[in-house]
């Protein structure tokens, strides 16, 4: 470590960590944020909805498994976050799939990482202030010039994110699974479903999911616009994850406005802030957000609780979502926020959490079969029938 | 789904005594269970033989048994008190098989008692290896290929399938009792057959052997409503082959990718359903193939188990107190998490630190044992630490231990580094299992990697110091190359340290690096030849002190109302405010302005300091808070209700070492040590030696010690100074002398005369107690101890005058003669004897290791008397304030001391619970200031019933090792047996102890020439209760010529059959063998071996004898006056009938 040039983490409060840098040196800024997972950091790294974010892990040894080819969530297999703080980075790789450490991964990426910091007096700080500008960096400056900086990022709300991660053309999805080490493949029927999906940033793991039960995914920009998609005639839309204030992504609010009504949709945690948004709900930022694979949710119907994977800085307004004419089939039970909603009169459901987990549990694959059969029956599930896919997964 | 209102009485089995594979865990567990289900407003009946539990405080349930934990025990009770539901998943192995035994009966369906938690079938599908491999195949899950064996034919066709190395597992035993790795087919016919034995249904699993592969066990907990959650993953340090409770454990897992984590969580959920395990926890142990992935399921436990109290402490998430409520209806999201308050207990506790459990052994104890590690567990206790790095925990795990380790390396026992500084190496208190030079022989390195045993994490370091590779390492030992590296981060980094002359010379930065990687204070003062208080003060000086961080299931993602604390070492964050630069570290620890009494914990268990000790915390923590002082709790001990975190009202799990004590104590007195703060004062008196011996060095540092004074303490342990307050109170003791050479060991000897009791001072446990009877023996013994370099002027060797068939006494008394905290005195001071507690077993066998009987049986009343005015002489005299215990040896009518220790002892929890008086919480109020009078303590009440306690033994799991009792202690357990007369009393506890005597059939009696007068009335009395009697030579003769008629049987070198042939085949009940000879390669020691082999109760005291004699007398009367079975003539009934 003694090669590791010193590094410094300001944050727009005024409060400077001090550890030593690893990938890349230099200058980085973005909104600070911690992800609670003990596992997946890779799959954190590489996930668009952290684009413009300094990323902690509350777990202190960070780079055991190293990278490996198949665990990547960006397509172009980038990482995404701009900042990466943890307490000790591995001095070795211990896993057989690993093809590269996590210093040559950031070092390759030009990423920079700071490794060293009290991340967990990190964390309590983000839990008591809320998710806050910061700045990574090895220049000889002032922390107070530091600091600066971190305040002139300025605050996530209102910062469309979508545009930078969003894909310039539409494209093809052809992968189901492609790892062994990938969750148990799925039975479905025949019957092959068209999908567009409107990549917002959008995991790959969704994409996979997505095959898997059956759909042909064609992918599209988050600009695409309604009759575009439309025009295709697939079976459903989907509506991917990704970063930054929802509210700011009026774009694809307005396509999913077009096509509310006319196609099933499904959307995963952005796409169903979006989604909300569409309908006439409200969204709002959260203090410091929900990252973790940790998070129990309540079906509203049945009490049954599922672990999810979250990711998310924003969350849907309930009583606006009410008044939208959804019905919220989810609730987070540590903050009783919203976690996903159906609507009695359009073929429309999301959720806030990720069913396609990649870090997390399996324990909401279902809902890609309820997409399925929302294609198949042209209605939205209600909770109860969610909670039956969920019986029937877990019995196959 | 709220509690189930059709329930109103709930019946729970506890574990029994503490053997190896079954500790104080269950104590843990079921103390939780009783608390949540209380709190729920349920009627508990409980059962355990176990009097130094807390659970079995007659608090803590509405009927408290205290019985055997058998079928017939828990059907008389079932019968008594008509429960509506049994709980079994919490009693550990034994409580599971008894419920299993007492379901297989029809008692509960008789009674209609319903099984929570875990039905008869689920059990089944769980434990039965072919129906678990079956289930787990069928859910399309991978297992090793395997078969079951039920004789040796099928096992011999088994293994021509699997094909060698195989695993070898025995069905429903402990710990894996009697299982093992078979290389060849030699070995694979005596663990084939062994393990057959061993299983109570006769059945092995003959599996792949998967050694080598890297071991993980996942916590998993279910509710009715299918919820599921994973509490804790866990990896092991050692890789498959070594048993998990000997096995260094890490959680979190740390090399597995989430795809893999997930796919692990995924086999868990599936198998927790399919073996419907309906609520409750469960642990499951997997297997992965390092080159591959390949995943295997190993087994499940569907109960709280071992690693579900590890689990619990590592994560704070209570699994004992949430399986309970679980059991009785509700569902993980109806239960509040009590550390974050706002969130509920169904999600998954994800955490910001490491924690490393390493295992604690008493190899030393048994020297003819085998110590090489494998699936049977060897283990007596363990030690938990927690760390923000992996380096930090395993260096507070290793000084956790008190193996005289203070960290990997750099410590007085680093033979790397005597040998660099030409000082010998080795040492006779060295019980980290090293013996060699450095340095070390190639092929005895490899071995030490290669054959694991305790102590080869050493031999990694020196591996590394000697210059070889990870690679090198890895190739013999299969550690994951991950934990290897870390360790080679260490070794390194010493380099680093001894590049600096002196702490004034190491930058700050180097010293907080040594501290973060968690280097104890006496590693930096060994490498920098200096005193661990000059480092210390450097250290302060700089400002580099620890942070105590919380434990708090949520990685600091809630706020955190539980006080549950680690320390560690971090970096500075500065912090600008209106252009003002501050630093500082985050310290989490919140001090309120309440006065704090600190309560230092035992560490680890072992032989000689568990439970008992740990039930003596737990009641100072509840005394403290009775009486409004925020109580503090330190220790190292997962298994433990000590360190549960509603025990106390801030828990720090820490070392129990100088350095980590003082820190906390700094921190809590919020105002430098000697001066006036928050700290009332710390009791060092209740957890063992271990805490005592930080006594003085606490005093020095200006830390409050409340209760009986260092210097007290000192006089009553420093034997020159001790004998001399003998002769100022008149008092007796057998004569002895304390001695540094061989030739003053001699002379004493010579002038007390022969046989002498010789040890060490300042142990505990009587280890390395022994007694000759000879020079000659005499000359052995101090050559080993003189040569250990721990022996010279800090550690004489004690020599004592034996005193032959003595009746061996030990009193427990409580005084408040010594000063208040505030230093004044009680001006009416008293002491009051809690209990007198007569020994079964003469002077000479380790109090530890001998039954008693409280109230004493056959001491006159004058030398009770006597007894106790010696007692309350010496308590006003060392001027002790709270608990004592005094050993006594009464020979023709005289009382000698023996031994005083003025602390809380091992027999405190048993005399509690045979008086109906919680000594310890009394004694602690004692300590913290109150009086005798205000606690309204008169008398100790002379109980009508009669308390046996009976000590339990691990010889099962030391094949080879003579099972016979010494002076040395050896017992890891103990049980209780209460009746109306000493008999029956007796009987129980041998029953509860496991060996239950017979009631008819055929008795061996072979004893040594000075209990050969005694046998004749034990033969006559045997005779006219109907059994028949065989014998060997001198004891025939003996017998026959008294005119008992005795059948003559071949001693092993005369011919066959001989006695061994007669236990092989069943034809013997029971054995009363006292020796003449020890070691297990004697005739003696040969058919002792063999008893214990067959499960026959075996008796080697003439003591003993005539208890066991009084017993059967007891049952068998009884049962002419009932009609009964005689094995059944005998009552239950709860300690609150009692009192």
């Amino acid at each position: 470590m003694s090669t590791h040039k010193t590094c410094r983490l300001a944050l727009a409060d005024g409060m400077v960590f001090t550890g030593k840098a690893f990938g890349a040196e230099g200058s980085s800024d973005g909104e600070v944020v911690f992800n609670t997972g003990m596992t997946g950091y890779q799959e954190v790294l590489t996930d668009p909805s952290y684009a413009g974010q300094i990323v902690t892990m509350t777990y202190p040894l960070v780079g055991n498994t190293g990278i490996n080819v198949e665990d990547v969530e960006s397509r172009d297999r980038k990482i995404q976050v701009r900042g990466f703080a943890i307490r000790e980075l591995s001095p070795i790789v211990s896993n057989f799939r690993s093809r590269q450490s996590l210093e040559e991964y950031f070092a390759t990426e030009g990423i920079m990482g700071i490794t060293g910091v009290d991340t967990r007096a990190l964390t309590r700080h983000i839990r008591l202030t809320g998710a806050v500008g910061g700045v990574l960096s090895t220049e000889d400056v002032s922390d107070d010039q530091l600091v600066e900086r971190a305040k002139a990022f300025g605050s996530m709300a209102g910062k469309d994110m979508v545009k930078h991660v969003t894909p310039a053309e539409a494209y093809d999805w052809p992968d189901g699974y492609v790892s062994e080490f990938a969750q148990g493949a799925r039975e479905h029927g025949e019957k092959v479903f068209d999908v567009v999906a409107i990549d917002c940033g959008a995991k790959m793991n969704i994409l996979r999911n997505l095959v898997e039960c059956g759909c042909k995914v064609r992918v599209v920009p988050a600009a695409a616009p309604p009759d575009e998609i439309l025009a295709a005639r697939p079976d459903g839309v989907f509506v991917s994850n990704g970063p930054g204030d929802p509210s700011a992504v009026t774009y694809t609010i307005d396509t999913l406005k077009g096509l509310v009504g006319k196609i099933p949709i499904f959307g995963i945690c952005l796409g169903h802030q979006m989604l909300s948004l569409a309908l006439g709900a409200e969204t709002y930022k959260l203090k410091f957000g929900h990252r973790g694979i940790n998070q129990p949710v309540r079906n509203q119907a049945t009490g049954k609780v599922e672990i999810t994977s979250q990711n998310h800085g924003f969350a849907v307004d309930d009583a606006s979502l009410a008044a939208s004419g959804a019905e919220v089939t989810h609730v987070n039970l540590n903050d009783e926020t919203v976690e996903g909603f159906t609507h009695g009169d359009h073929a429309v459901f999301s959720v806030q959490y990720h069913p396609e987990a990649s870090p997390g549990p399996h324990d909401a694959t279902y809902l890609f079969d309820c997409f399925r059969d929302m294609m198949e029956t042209g209605t939205a599930p209600s909770a109860e029938q969610m909670h039956t896919a969920q019986e029937k997964l877990a019995k196959a | 789904m709220p509690r189930r209102d059709d329930l109103e009485t709930i019946m729970l089995i506890g574990s029994g005594p503490i053997v190896i594979g079954q500790g104080c865990e269950f104590d843990y567990s079921g103390t939780q269970a009783c608390k949540a289900l209380r709190e729920e407003g349920y009627r508990i009946v409980l059962v355990n033989s176990n009097p130094a539990t807390i659970m079995t405080d007659p608090e803590l349930a509405d009927r408290t048994y205290i019985e055997p934990i058998t079928p017939q025990a828990v059907a008389k009770i079932i019968a008594r008190e008509r429960p509506d539901a049994l709980l079994p998943t919490l009693g550990g192995q034994t409580g599971l098989n008894t419920a299993v035994a007492v379901a297989d009966s029809g008692v509960l369906e008789e009674f209609g008692v319903e099984m929570i938690g875990a039905t008869r079938e689920a059990i089944h599908r769980a434990e039965d290896r072919t129906e678990f491999k079956n289930i787990c195949l069928g859910i399309g899950l991978d297992v090793p290929q395997s078969g079951v064996a039920h004789s040796m034919d099928d096992a011999r066709k088994i293994v021509a399938d699997v094909g060698l190395p195989v695993c070898i597992r025995p069905a429903y035993t402990l710990g894996g009792t009697g299982g093992g790795f078979a290389f060849n087919s030699e070995e694979f016919e005596e663990i084939a057959a062994r393990g057959l034995e061993y299983s109570p249904i006769s059945e092995i699993l003959i599996e792949e052997s998967v050694l080598g592969w890297k071991e993980y066990e996942l916590e998993v907990m279910r509710d009715k409503a299918d919820n599921v959650v994973i509490v804790c993953t866990i990896e092991n340090f050692d890789p498959m082959g070594v048993h998990t409770g000997d096995s260094i454990t890490v959680a979190p897992a740390q090399t597995l990718t989430d795809k893999e984590y997930q796919l692990m969580r995924d086999a868990s959920v599936a198998i927790m359903r399919a073996i419907g395990v309906e609520t409750g926890g469960s642990n499951v142990q997997f297997g992965v193939d390092p080159q591959t992935g390949r995943m295997i399921v190993i087994e499940m436990n569907p109960r709280v188990s071992r690693s579900s109290a590890l689990a619990s402490k590592a994560t704070g998430f209570p699994i004992a107190k949430i399986a309970a409520k679980l059991a009785v209806g509700y569902t993980l999201d109806e239960i509040s998490n009590d550390i974050t308050r706002e969130t509920p207990a169904s999600f998954e506790p994800t955490i910001d630190y490491c924690v490393t459990k390493i295992p604690r052994w008493t190899f030393e104890k048994f020297p003819e044992a085998d110590e090489t590690l494998t699936t049977q567990m060897k283990s007596v206790g363990e030690a938990m630490s927690i760390g923000r790095t992996f380096k930090e925990s395993l260096q507070k795990g290793i000084r956790s231990m008190e193996v005289k380790r203070y960290g990997l390396g750099l410590d007085g026992n680093d033979k790397w580094l005597k040998s660099k500084r030409g000082q010998p190496v080795g040492g006779a208190d060295d019980v980290s299992g090293e013996d060699t030079d450095y340095p070390i022989d190639k092929s005895r390195l490899r071995r030490k990697l290669a054959i694991p045993s305790q102590g080869r994490m050493y031999y990694v370091r020196y591996a590394f110091k000697m210059g070889w590779s990870v690679d090198d390492v890895f190739d013999l030992t299969k550690i994951d190359r991950w934990f290897l590296t870390q360790m080679k981060q260490l070794t390194d980094f010493e380099g680093e340290l001894e590049a600096v002359d002196s702490v004034n010379d190491a930058s700050d930065v180097l010293l907080r690096q040594g501290k973060q990687w968690g280097y104890s204070d006496i590693q930096l003062a060994t490498i920098w030849n200096t005193t661990p208080d000059a480092i210390r003060t450097a250290r302060s000086a700089r400002g580099i002190m620890p942070v105590y961080k919380l434990v708090d299931t949520c990685a600091a993602e809630f706020e955190a109302y539980t006080p549950y604390y680690y320390s560690t070492y971090e970096t500075p964050i500065r912090q600008i405010a209106d252009g003002e630069i501050s630093e500082y570290v985050d310290d989490e620890v919140r001090i309120s302005d309440k006065k704090k009494i600190v309560i230092l914990g035992g560490g680890p268990n072992r032989i000689g300091q568990g439970i008992e000790f740990d039930y003596c915390c737990v009641h100072a923590a509840f005394a403290a808070r009775e009486l409004g002082y925020e109580s503090v709790m330190i220790n190292s001990n997962p298994e433990t209700v000590s360190t549960d975190y509603d025990t106390s009202d801030m828990l720090f799990f820490e070392p129990l070492t100088l350095e980590d004590v003082l820190n906390i104590c700094e921190k809590l007195n919020d105002a430098p040590l000697g001066t006036e703060g928050k700290l009332h004062g710390v009791i060092v008196h209740f957890g063992g030696q271990t805490p005592l011996n930080l006594a003085r060095g606490l005093e020095d540092a200006g830390v409050p010690i409340i209760g009986t004074s260092p210097e007290s303490i000192d006089l009553a342990e420093d034997r020159e100074r001790f004998a001399q307050v003998l002769e100022e109170l008149g008092l007796q003791s057998p004569p002895s002398g304390t001695a540094y050479t061989v030739q003053e060991a001699r002379e004493i000897a010579d002038r007390v005369g022969y046989p002498v009791l010789v040890r060490p001072s300042y142990v505990l446990g009587g280890r390395a107690m022994e007694i000759v009877s000879d020079q000659q023996q005499l000359d052995i013994y101090m050559g080993r101890a003189v040569d250990a370099s721990t022996v010279g002027r800090d550690h004489p060797i004690l020599v004592d005058k034996f005193l032959a068939n003595a009746i061996e006494v030990d009193v427990d008394c409580i005084s408040e003669f010594g000063a208040r905290p505030d230093g004044t005195l009680s001006c009416n001071a008293r002491a009051v004897v809690c209990g007198v507690m007569e020994h079964i077993e003469q002077a000479g066998i380790h109090s530890g290791d001998s039954a008693c009987s409280l109230p004493p049986y056959s001491l006159s009343d004058e030398v009770v008397v006597e007894i106790k005015r010696q007692t309350l002489a010496l308590a006003e005299r060392l001027a002790v304030r709270g608990l004592m215990n005094i050993q006594f040896a009464v020979k023709d009518g005289s009382v000698y001391l023996i031994e005083v220790n003025p602390r809380a002892s091992r027999t405190v929890p048993f005399v509690s619970k045979a008086t109906g008086v919680p000594w310890a919480k009394l004694a602690a109020k004692v300590m913290a200031g109150m009086s005798l009078d205000e606690l309204e303590v008169h008398e100790a009440p002379r109980p009508k019933q009669t308390s046996i306690k009976e000590s339990v033994f691990p010889f099962t799991k030391f094949p080879g090792v003579d099972v016979i009792l010494g002076p040395e202690m050896r017992s890891t357990g103990e049980v209780m047996g209460i009746d109306m007369s000493f008999g029956a009393a007796f009987a129980k506890s041998q029953m509860a102890a496991g060996t239950t005597l017979p009631m008819s059939g055929t008795v061996f009696i072979s004893v040594c020439d000075a209990d050969k007068p005694h046998v004749i009335t034990i033969g006559q009395q045997l005779m006219a209760l109907g059994y028949d009697l065989v014998a060997t030579g001198g004891t025939h003769e003996v017998l026959t010529g008294a005119g008992v008629p005795a059948r003559h049987v071949h001693k092993l070198a005369e011919g066959r059959p001989n006695i061994v042939d007669l236990i092989t085949n069943g034809e013997v009940q029971l054995l009363i063998n006292t020796p003449t000879r020890r070691g297990p390669t004697t005739d003696e020691g040969k058919i002792r071996a063999s008893a214990t082999r067959h499960m026959i109760p075996l008796i080697t005291t003439i003591t003993a004898g005539r208890a066991a004699v009084a017993g059967i007398t007891a049952l068998l009367a009884s049962s002419r006056q009932d009609g009964g079975d005689p094995g059944l003539a005998w009552t239950v009934r709860p300690l609150q009938e009692y009192f």
